[in-house]
């Protein structure tokens, strides 16, 4: 499981390079999806198959569909990619990016230090336990997430309402259209 | 040899044969489909249907398959190259690896992850990107709208389908295929859970965009929707991955409502077969007798009807599941 667990990792942080590099938006996008297909694999190398597949659910195959279904509407072309790569420009992220590296270092020599006496073992914990916890000792985080979701659900009728005249001036035009005829 | 003992190495052995021989076995079986439907919409249609080709025509798919590995393979010039071919494997990989959690029989079956609903439900989702890919990176405007119009409909189908399955797992209790085709051995699945087995039946049908949830290829409107563009082998994909998807969702239906292998007298396998075939059938019968619906009516039909039928569905058999325990 650790062989998987590193691979895994591997692939998310060069995928994950590739969606900030890439100038073609699409392109970006399906680097994007590996990225999240290889963080579930992390997740379940470390014994967490159902968070695992909810990542696969959730964000590889609504979250990101929905991602590539508004990308696609938006017509890129060869222009767009050329003004996309000339924002990329080394010598606008090579010092940022010497010096986060430098505090990568850092970081990860500190924590090479560290004894957590964690190890991945890949002893699967289940859906009943998940589920357990989650409306035992997390119920209040399950319901306040489920308030924004409600609050996000009543915006998204209300901006997409059909848009109609209020009552008094529909009234008007239909005496109007009935004097008419 | 790396460790492992010779009893290890024969069960990598005996499970590599066993992947391989149900790979090919169910895309054989696809690949038949295109006979068997071609058939039976005969039947249903009062004409023939193909009957040339050797016995009952059942060399026609010979013939369909050579005919489509010697067609030209032609990649339009302003398509996106890389993602105009990726977009064709993704359909067939994602269907091929569903089938590695269906339980066969008692013994047969790739795997029993413990999360075998949830990996289907994974794959299936990760199916709606061959399409969306296709329809984009052919650059044409009627494969765009196919693959727009896919987005939306299959994004909002699985939401049901996910939601009509919650009943069947509260009932077994796991995720497991196998455990849930055991904890049928009293009561198949369809006597309690029947709302929950139509809403699944429309959506699988509208997940595998087959008729009458085939708007996305819908040829009146929009030639051939997102592969229009497709030809040779590549097309095949895309048909073979759509009679695969009927294979997957009638083998999905028999596991989850008809009790999977279980069954008097005749072997496990036999009886699978036979379920799985029935639903085959069904689903060519659909294509039949079915017209498509506009696509506000397949949205607002989707949200406004299965949507609460599934969520009161899954409340009263929680409700039951409680009060039972």
């Amino acid at each position: 499981m650790e062989i998987a667990f590193y691979t895994a990792a591997i692939v998310a942080v060069a995928a994950t390079m590739r969606v900030i590099t890439c100038a073609n938006a699409v392109h970006a996008l399906l680097y994007l999806i590996t990225s999240l297909l290889a963080v579930a694999v992390v997740f379940y190398a470390l014994g967490a198959p159902f968070a695992a597949a909810l990542e696969v659910i959730v964000y590889a195959g609504a979250i990101m569909v929905l991602f590539v279904f508004v990308v696609m509407m938006l017509n890129f072309n060869a222009e767009t990619t050329q003004r996309e790569r000339s924002w990329l420009a080394p010598r606008l992220w090579a010092g940022p990016g010497v010096l986060g590296l430098v505090l990568l270092g850092v970081v990860a020599v500190a924590l090479g230090g560290v004894e957590s006496g964690a190890h991945i073992d890949g002893t699967p914990l289940n859906a009943r336990e998940i589920g357990m916890q989650m409306f035992g000792p997390y119920v209040l985080v399950v319901e306040l997430a489920a308030f924004v979701l409600l609050a996000a659900l009543v915006v998204a009728a209300h901006l997409g309402r059909e848009e109609r005249p209020p009552d008094h001036v529909k009234t008007a035009r239909e005496g109007r259209n009935a004097r008419k005829s | 040899m790396f460790g492992l003992s010779f009893d290890q190495l024969l069960d990598i052995a005996l499970t590599a044969f066993e992947t391989i021989a149900i790979l090919l076995a169910v895309v054989i079986a696809a690949a038949l489909l295109i006979w068997v439907e071609r058939r039976l919409l005969g039947v249903w249609q009062d004409r023939y249907g193909p009957n040339r080709v050797g016995p009952f025509g059942i060399l026609q798919v010979a013939a369909d398959m050579i005919k489509i590995f010697f067609k030209e393979d032609w990649i339009p010039p302003f398509a996106d190259k890389t993602v105009f071919v990726i977009a064709p494997a993704i359909i067939m990989f994602t269907t091929l690896m569903a089938f590695a959690v269906v339980p066969f029989t008692e013994t047969i079956g790739v795997v029993d992850l413990n999360i075998g609903l949830l990996f289907i439900l994974a794959m299936s989702s990760l199916g709606v990107y061959s399409v969306i890919l296709a329809g984009w990176s052919s650059d044409n405007k009627y494969a765009l709208l196919g693959g727009m119009r896919t987005a939306a409909q299959m994004i909002s189908y699985e939401v049901f389908m996910g939601l009509s399955l919650l009943g069947v797992v509260l009932l077994a209790g796991s995720f497991d295929m196998r455990v849930i085709v055991e904890s049928q051995a009293g009561m198949w699945n369809i006597i309690p859970q029947f709302p929950a087995f139509v809403i699944f039946l429309i959506a699988g049908c509208a997940e595998i965009h087959r008729a009458p949830f085939d708007l996305p290829e819908a040829e009146q409107e929009l030639t051939a929707g997102y592969h229009t563009e497709y030809s040779g082998m590549k097309f095949g994909m895309f048909f073979v991955g759509e009679y695969l998807g009927i294979v997957l969702i009638s083998c999905l239906i028999t596991v989850l409502f008809f009790g999977g292998w279980l069954g008097p007298i005749l072997p496990g396998f036999v009886w699978f077969a036979l379920k799985a075939g029935f639903f085959v059938c069904f689903f060519v019968l659909l294509r039949a007798a079915t017209v498509r619906p506009r696509y506000d009516q397949l949205m607002s039909f989707g949200w406004k009807i299965l949507l609460p039928i599934a969520l009161v569905n899954v409340a009263i058999t929680g409700a039951v599941v409680v009060a039972m325990a």
